[in-house]
């Protein structure tokens, strides 16, 4: 920035020129403007902090406030984080702290990259040192560090959705093998009765595609890229390595997941903690083989999609699942208005599934009401899901915005399934 | 050394339940093992107490203005103080905060062992055998410990009016231990329950909330389905230790003791410090995920439907229409 | 003014906790461990003295397995150094653990000691007084929160029906904690292993012989189901449908 350098602007109260006597008001416009005057240490404090240096590029263009999900049910966006937090708000302790859901769609469209994917999890984390963590969020923590997943099930009980897949599934840890794919559950599909539907309906799946794959069972822990995200950067640390060291006691060609944020976590973060796999999510794993299903029955569903932020901004994957559905006979596709890079998000990355109630007192909505409102809009009976998050969320959404009965929310490995018998 | 020494606990002016059933209790030991029934009573004016303890043979009165009021020291002084002029094959203690203060400290100066948590006591020989309750609830201890020995045992766990009569009733002085004069504790002040009107003994239908409800943002809707019932809305230590509500909802051994027409228990565990505030309520419906929690055992019906999905059901269906 | 709190171990419920082959112990190798929730709470009350009053907080363990992350974690949440304590045997009831601990204690120059006020697995007795009365020291359990005051310890003692008693006790003294003043406040793991990496454990061992118990666990078993309660199968609106049926047929609530 040019330095202005006040002994060059001469600065008179009062002139008489040519006779006039010309007041020297006018004159005060050439005053040095005194924004460095303003204390802007709170800003100066978060941007010192590794990794939350983009927050103070921000030159309040606002691009990123009709883009970010929140502001719709509520006020904020990454422009008006810097600006509350340029005129003092504290944003360690501040709301404002744990409301981005990480979902990246600000940084898509800033000008200056100012870059919340960093920034969030950089003074988040800061905020967990010094104990400042939301009580539901704190609870998701100790869960995962006690028991391996954040909603405190107990670990061994964590491959017995096998039990009744209807298909075998087998378990690395009870035989041991080489396998084509090592399958990463990931929490919800483990234990949520819902993602329990959707693992036991990719498990007959699989074993009419005669692929050989398998699974870690009760080794397995979260990939813990959510918590991450929430600021517990030394949780991820610590569980990554033990994933990293159980994977490697056996053999197997690729990781598929079904769970973009476990996705993103073995793609961009796990290579750097000694863990590089071979892998896909399972929309990207199944999308080539889906020409070679046998398809029993025809779908008459009008259905629409909802891109998972974490498989498609954060990742680029927007056709994988798209070309699913579109194999998937009988299937008539619709999309909503804000899909693929404008997809709005549900709601539950960044830690957001563990602070529902925290939102809930800064927010007039939940995301996913917000989104399951506008799936109706788009006329479709069934609202098609490829994150293990959303199905929950929606569901919920569902029945709390009044519209059970006229939207089904499915995995899209649910539909694969149903066609199949 | 002979006999069952009972110590007996009170407000100072009624004797509690509790001491009752281990009157109850010692009768039956003591007519296998031989020997009287002897129930310690320590206070600052025993009378009162006296009257009510026809159950025992002798009643021990220990009478001191050090006594008045609970003090755990004091208290303690005079039962290790009995145990070892007594000489007792067997102390009952309740499993009480006085049991807690007292049972273990005072088998530890007279080094006898202690079985805590027992639910049943018998004799066999010279030998007792106790069960107990641990892990929550979830597992039996059966023990055998020859005599002398100190039992703490759980309220509820016998019946209280076997412990009203059948004794000669004979009170006996003793003295004061001289340690009395020279405590290094005090009680500063004691406080009833809270100011507020709120008294959830009186409720007729009581929705309880425990661990499994969450946090306290989802404990709406249990309030909800306790508006929809008419209930009043309880809980279980974890659930007031955390501050999700406060002490004066809290049922069990540290709480209130509810009696109502109806109890739903909603994700608690149904360990045996719960229960015991619970046990006498008509009809108990337990809602927990887990198929095995020891709440199943003392509910009439339950279900292991997630009560995130239940509650809001079941208050939809009381609802009146229109 | 010098605090040491005691911890330990004790099976993780939410786990199932499984009997041993012989019928009377638990499956010991099966189970998983977590810090007693008492002794947390305890902890919790040491660290919020010492935040307050200035003491200092020792945290000590008797020597096992997992105790070691168990320490790290209590000088992650902010005691100042911690302790284990070896002995010839595997004891682990309140007995036995406190005429270990008395022995180590009595020259630590500790003005109060803290543990939670009981375990799940505690039958034969319950740590603080026990350890108390080998001290010699007064005590308090049942405390629901804890002050200091010149030379005294306050602490609030809670019984049945929401009564309670603030009673002063002189120092030194052993108290059994229900609640600390506030919840356990949370430890990111970042600290934890930071602590892990770089603090020391200090050991100690205590010479004498563990007493003997006087009594034998003959059985340990899932209690007899009897009837148990008769369960409602099915969906949830079903359930809920079951049970308003249930409430209505016996004129609990408005049909």
């Amino acid at each position: 920035m040019p330095e202005v350098e006040p002994e060059r602007v001469h600065e008179d109260a009062h002139l008489v020129f040519e006779g006039m006597d010309i007041s020297g008001q006018w004159n005060r416009m050439f005053e040095q403007r005194v924004i460095w005057q303003h204390d802007i240490s709170a800003l100066d404090r978060v941007t010192e902090i590794p990794g939350a240096e983009s927050l103070g590029y921000c030159y309040q263009c606002g691009k990123c406030t009709p883009a970010c999900p929140v502001d719709h049910v509520g006020d904020y966006s990454p422009r008006k984080v810097f600006r509350r937090t340029q005129v003092g708000a504290d944003l360690l302790t501040s709301p404002d702290l744990w409301l981005c859901t990480t979902c990246g769609n600000c940084l898509r469209v800033c000008p200056k990259e100012v870059n919340m994917l960093q920034i969030m999890p950089a003074v988040r984390e800061k905020a967990v040192t010094a104990g400042n963590v939301p009580a539901e969020l704190q609870k998701a923590f100790e869960n995962t560090f006690q028991y391996g997943n954040p909603m405190g099930e107990p670990a061994r009980k964590r491959a017995d959705w096998v039990a009744e897949a209807g298909a075998p599934v087998t378990i690395l840890s009870r035989e041991p093998r080489p396998v084509d794919v090592l399958f990463f559950v990931e929490c919800y599909w483990a234990y949520h009765p819902r993602g329990r539907d959707a693992a036991r309906a990719f498990a007959r799946t699989m074993a009419t595609l005669g692929i050989d794959w398998g699974i870690l069972g009760a080794e397995e822990k979260c990939s813990c890229d959510s918590q991450r995200a929430a600021g517990e950067r030394g949780l991820f640390e610590m569980v990554a390595e033990q994933n990293i060291a159980t994977l490697a006691r056996y053999q197997f060609n690729r990781l598929v997941t079904p769970d973009p944020h476990a996705y993103n976590s073995f793609r961009n973060e796990y290579p750097r903690l000694g863990g590089a796999y071979d892998i896909t999510h399972y929309t990207q794993f199944l999308a080539p083989l889906m020409a070679q299903l046998p398809w029993q029955r025809e779908l008459p569903y009008r259905v629409t999609f909802h891109d998972p932020c974490y498989l498609g901004r954060h990742n680029g994957e927007y056709d994988a699942p798209r070309e699913m559905i579109r194999q998937i006979p009988g299937l008539e596709f619709v999309e909503m208005f804000r899909c693929k890079e404008n997809g709005y998000c549900c709601g539950g990355g960044g830690g957001g599934m563990w602070l529902d109630s925290f939102t809930g007192q800064h927010t007039k909505q939940r995301l996913s009401e917000r989104r399951v409102q506008e799936a109706v809009e788009t006329g479709a009976e069934m609202l098609v899901v490829c994150c293990p998050y959303e199905v929950s969320r929606f569901e919920d959404a569902v029945k709390s915005t009044g519209n059970e009965g006229r939207l089904l929310v499915r995995d899209v490995i649910e539909l694969v399934d149903e066609a199949l018998h | 050394m002979s006999g069952v020494l009972v110590y007996v606990e009170s407000d100072g002016e009624r004797v509690a339940p509790i001491s009752f059933e281990l009157l109850g209790l010692a009768r039956q030991l003591a007519d296998s093992l031989g020997g009287d029934v002897e129930a310690l009573v320590a206070s600052a004016d025993p009378s009162p107490l006296v009257r009510e303890l026809g159950g025992a043979d002798t009643i021990l009165e220990v009478t001191s203005p050090a006594l008045a009021g609970y003090l755990p020291e004091a208290q303690e002084m005079v039962l290790v103080d009995a145990i070892r002029t007594r000489d007792p094959a067997v102390v009952l203690v309740g499993y009480t905060s006085a049991g807690l203060d007292l049972a273990a400290g005072a088998a530890t100066a007279t080094a006898r062992p202690l079985v805590a948590y027992c639910v049943g006591l018998k004799v066999d020989g010279s030998d007792v055998i106790g069960d107990s309750q641990l892990y929550g609830g979830k597992l039996l201890a059966t023990t055998r410990t020859p005599a002398p020995a100190v039992f703490s045992v759980v309220a509820g766990s016998f019946p209280e009016a076997a412990g009203h009569a059948g004794g000669r009733g004979e009170p006996v002085v003793m003295a004061p231990p001289a340690g009395l004069a020279q405590l290094r504790s005090r009680v500063l002040g004691t406080t009833g329950t809270g100011a507020g009107t709120l008294d959830i003994t009186k409720a007729e239908r009581v929705v309880s909330v425990g661990r499994g409800i969450g946090g306290p943002d989802n404990i709406e809707l249990a309030e909800e389905l306790a508006a929809a019932m008419g209930a009043e809305l309880g809980a279980s230590r974890p659930v007031v230790d955390s501050g999700w509500l406060p002490k004066e909802r809290q049922v069990g051994k540290s709480g209130m003791t509810v009696k109502p027409k109806l109890y739903m228990a909603v994700g608690i565990s149904g360990a045996p410090e719960h229960l015991e505030g619970m046990h006498d309520a008509g009809l108990v419906i337990a809602v927990n995920t887990d198929g095995n929690a020891p709440i199943f055992k003392v509910a009439d019906y339950g279900t292991t439907c997630d009560l995130f999905d239940l509650l809001p059901a079941i208050t939809a269906l009381l609802k009146p229409v229109g | 003014m010098h605090i040491a709190v005691i911890l330990k171990q004790v099976p993780d419920l939410v786990e199932e906790v499984e009997v041993d082959s012989n019928g009377t112990d638990i499956d010991r190798d099966s189970i998983k461990w977590k810090l007693n929730e008492f002794d947390d709470h305890a902890l919790e009350q040491a660290v919020l003295l010492k935040e307050s009053a200035g003491a200092e907080v020792t945290a000590v363990a008797l020597a096992g397995d997992g105790v070691d992350q168990v320490l790290y974690a209590a000088v992650a949440r902010g005691a100042d150094r911690a302790l284990k304590v070896a002995t010839s045997d595997d004891r682990t009831d309140a007995p036995r653990a406190a005429a270990a601990l008395a022995e180590v204690l009595t020259d630590m120059g500790v003005d109060l000691v803290l543990t939670g006020v009981q375990a799940v697995d505690d039958l034969h007795g319950q740590l603080a007084p026990i350890l108390a009365t080998h001290l010699g020291w007064p005590h308090v359990s049942v405390v629901s929160g804890v002050n200091l005051e010149g030379n005294q310890v306050r602490a609030q003692q809670e019984y049945s029906g929401g009564r309670m008693a603030t009673i002063e006790v002189d120092m030194p003294a052993v108290l059994g904690v229900q609640a600390a003043t506030r919840p356990p406040r949370y430890v990111p793991i970042s600290r934890l292993r930071q602590v892990m990496a770089s603090a020391e454990l200090a050991s100690v061992s205590a010479a004498g012989e563990a007493p003997a118990l006087g009594s034998t666990v003959t059985r340990l078993a899932a209690p007899a189901q009897g009837e148990g309660a008769q369960m409602l199968e099915g969906r949830p609106e079903s359930v809920a449908e079951q049970i308003v049926a249930l409430l209505r047929e016996r004129g609990l609530v408005e049909a």
